[in-house]
């Protein structure tokens, strides 16, 4: 933390970080009105992991992502409006308003979901790994799942055949210590999750989920070991949700000392300080930041207002490449 | 045309695919060094490597999941799933992620998967190893589910699976692997979506599949000993359904008995049933008919699983039941 940081890209970390907590805390406040429905399950806390992680990827690598997933589709680089559009179900969105907050999906940013079955993304992130290998496209994929995915069959099963074959996976764990309500230590023996990796012979390193720069630099060796063709790694984030698990949630699992007492690592406040202490962030900056963002979320929350429904005539469209009766 | 196995025609769709296509792999339990538990990919490794031809963990779910992802990312997977069985515990992936992708992203996703797998029972395999579950899969609309019935269908359509560009799942019949036919191994692929008329005639419309195909033959040759002539309409693709040869049999006939292995209860038979009632129900002269599977879990003795199974002589029994000419 001592190395001072590039100004650039400093800022650019936390407007990244900034723009996801603002959208969400938009989102939060359409749900409410009913502009958006179905699950919505918000990032706020966790925004260091996804901007951290992505720092390592290059537009080659492929990502795959869970249902809470806005913060890694924003840190990806996808539009703020196509993800409100698809929240709002809209055509424009980048799912055509058939996945919604849970399935964001953007191939030409080689964003493969948007996954909503715990665990279910793991098998298809070892696939996508495998087809790069085979094909010698020197790729990584990158794949998010939560500490509730460790007790997934799908977790051991994908993490030994990805060893075993050695596949250029990142395995990217953002542990926020709890499985939707059930906490870690209620459903694991082992809490360990690097341990757990490296007993399916994936090696492993925890980090800091509220420190965006440690989680920048974890994932740039963690990235650069597959990338170096010596097989799958695991990134344990340790990190926090600040928000219930979903809109739905009363949240009656968690102490409220406890959701304070991470609240006062809260990932941009950190970094905030970071970069004033380092003189990096001047005193008009951050309202610059603020003012910028600010716009960036009401343009998207404009464009999902503005857009198109998909016609209902296309309500089959898409469930097979032809257009056949089946 | 040659003659060969069911299995051996299987096996020379994989080999050709394998040699055509260097996007094409397979990959499964035991399909390498084993040979592929009923030996369908027998000689496969020694012929294309371990690149090719790729040994995996019993871990059926993640490995359809990484054929799938493996689709996504430009190749053209075949997973072998040892048995319908197994397969199970690939179900959420089947139809979690390889059904819904496409759909689901907005159109921007395709998954040019094939899934083979052996169905069915008749080897005193017992309860765990004997289910026919093709009917579950053809409940699910994104992916397509093929049923060959004879050697030449179990290369043709192996080859046609490889052409599409979204999942296919191949449900070739344990029973049937020895069987021999005659297969024109110079053809191009079959093609999806169509059933067959293996035998015309005239008395009444016997619905069938995969290995209830060759009992439902038997039993027209038991009835034509009697001067019953059954037509047997063979479904080949069990999703799509082929409604339009379904219809225009049983309006030559007016009689429909559909033949499953599957349980009888949410069946493919009862689907079957449905679609000869929405669209022939004025050709009838009398109601469709069913022979499925009794509803047991299969027993093991070898007179009990035969009593189990749609068998030609209860084939035949319930089409003179139809034609009430069974005394």
């Amino acid at each position: 933390m001592s190395a001072s940081i590039d100004r650039d890209h400093g800022l650019g970390l936390l407007r990244q970080m900034v723009l996801i907590r603002r959208f969400e805390e938009k989102a939060a406040e359409l749900y409410t009105v009913g502009k958006i429905r179905g699950f919505l399950h918000l990032y706020i806390g966790e925004e260091a992991v996804a901007v951290g992680t992505m720092q390592a990827l290059t537009p080659e690598d492929n990502v795959v992502a869970t249902y809470r997933e806005h913060g890694q589709a924003l840190a990806r680089g996808m539009e703020a409006g196509s993800v409100m559009a698809e929240m709002y179900g809209k055509a424009g969105g980048c799912s055509r308003g058939r996945g919604g907050s849970m399935h964001l999906f953007d191939v030409s940013r080689r964003f493969y979901g948007g996954h909503a079955i715990v665990g279910g993304g793991l098998p298809v992130a070892v696939g996508l790994a495998l087809a790069d290998a085979m094909r010698g496209r020197p790729a990584v994929t990158a794949c998010f799942f939560g500490d509730g995915a460790v007790a997934e069959g799908a977790f051991a099963e994908s993490l030994n055949l990805a060893a075993l074959w050695r596949l250029p996976v990142l395995f990217l764990c953002e542990n926020n210590l709890y499985a939707m309500g059930t906490a870690l230590e209620r459903h694991q023996a082992q809490t360990d999750v690097v341990r757990k990796a490296e007993a399916a012979g994936v090696p492993g390193e925890a980090v800091d989920g509220m420190d965006v720069l440690a989680v920048e630099a974890a994932a740039r060796r963690a990235a650069e070991a597959v990338r170096g063709g010596q097989g799958p790694r695991l990134l344990e984030a340790r990190t926090y949700r600040f928000r219930a698990h979903s809109m739905y949630d009363p949240d009656l699992y968690r102490a409220g000392d406890e959701i304070e007492a991470w609240k006062t690592r809260d990932p941009v406040v950190l970094f905030t300080a970071v970069l004033r202490g380092q003189g990096v962030l001047g005193e008009t900056d951050l309202a610059a930041m603020e003012t910028s963002v600010a716009a960036e979320v009401d343009a998207a929350v404009a464009e999902a207002e503005a857009g198109p429904w998909e016609p209902v005539e296309d309500l089959l469209k898409d469930v097979y490449t032809a257009p056949v009766d089946r | 045309m040659k003659k060969m196995t069911y299995r051996e025609a299987a096996r020379s769709a994989l080999r050709q695919a394998l040699a055509g296509d260097p996007r094409v792999f397979l990959m499964g339990e035991d399909v390498g060094r084993y040979g592929g538990a009923f030996a369908v990919s027998h000689g496969l490794l020694a012929e294309f490597g371990p690149e090719r031809v790729r040994d995996t963990p019993l871990s059926e779910n993640t490995f359809v999941g990484a054929g799938i992802g493996a689709a996504l990312g430009g190749l053209r997977p075949i997973v072998e799933v040892m048995t319908v069985n197994f397969s199970l515990l690939s179900l959420d992936q089947v139809v979690n992620n390889a059904a819904t992708l496409r759909h689901m992203s907005g159109g921007q996703l395709s998954v040019p998967l094939v899934v083979r797998m052996a169905t069915g029972a008749g080897r005193q395999l017992a309860a765990q190893h004997s289910h026919s579950l093709e009917g579950w899969y053809a409940h699910v609309p994104g992916i397509t589910v093929v049923a060959p019935g004879t050697a030449d269908d179990a290369r043709a359509l192996l080859l046609a699976a490889l052409r599409e560009p979204d999942p296919v799942f191949v449900f070739e019949h344990a029973a049937l692997y020895p069987m021999e036919g005659e297969v024109d191994d110079t053809a191009g692929p079959g093609e999806i979506g169509r059933a067959a008329v293996r035998r015309v005639g005239t008395d009444l419309s016997v619905i069938t599949y995969g290995g209830s195909l060759p009992k439902a033959l038997a039993a027209a040759d038991l009835l034509a000993a009697e001067g019953i002539t059954a037509e047997v309409v063979d479904l080949r693709t069990l999703r799509p359904l082929d409604t339009a040869t379904i219809l225009a049999s049983v309006a030559r006939t007016h009689r429909a008995l559909v033949v499953d292995e599957g349980w009888r209860t949410g069946s493919l038979a009862a689907e079957v049933s449905a679609r000869i009632m929405e669209g022939g129900f004025y050709d009838l002269d009398g109601p469709v008919q069913r022979l499925c599977s009794a509803e047991v879990p299969m027993p093991y003795a070898r007179h009990m699983e035969d009593a189990a199974l749609p068998q030609p002589a209860t084939i035949a029994a319930a089409a003179r039941a139809m034609l009430r000419r069974d005394g």
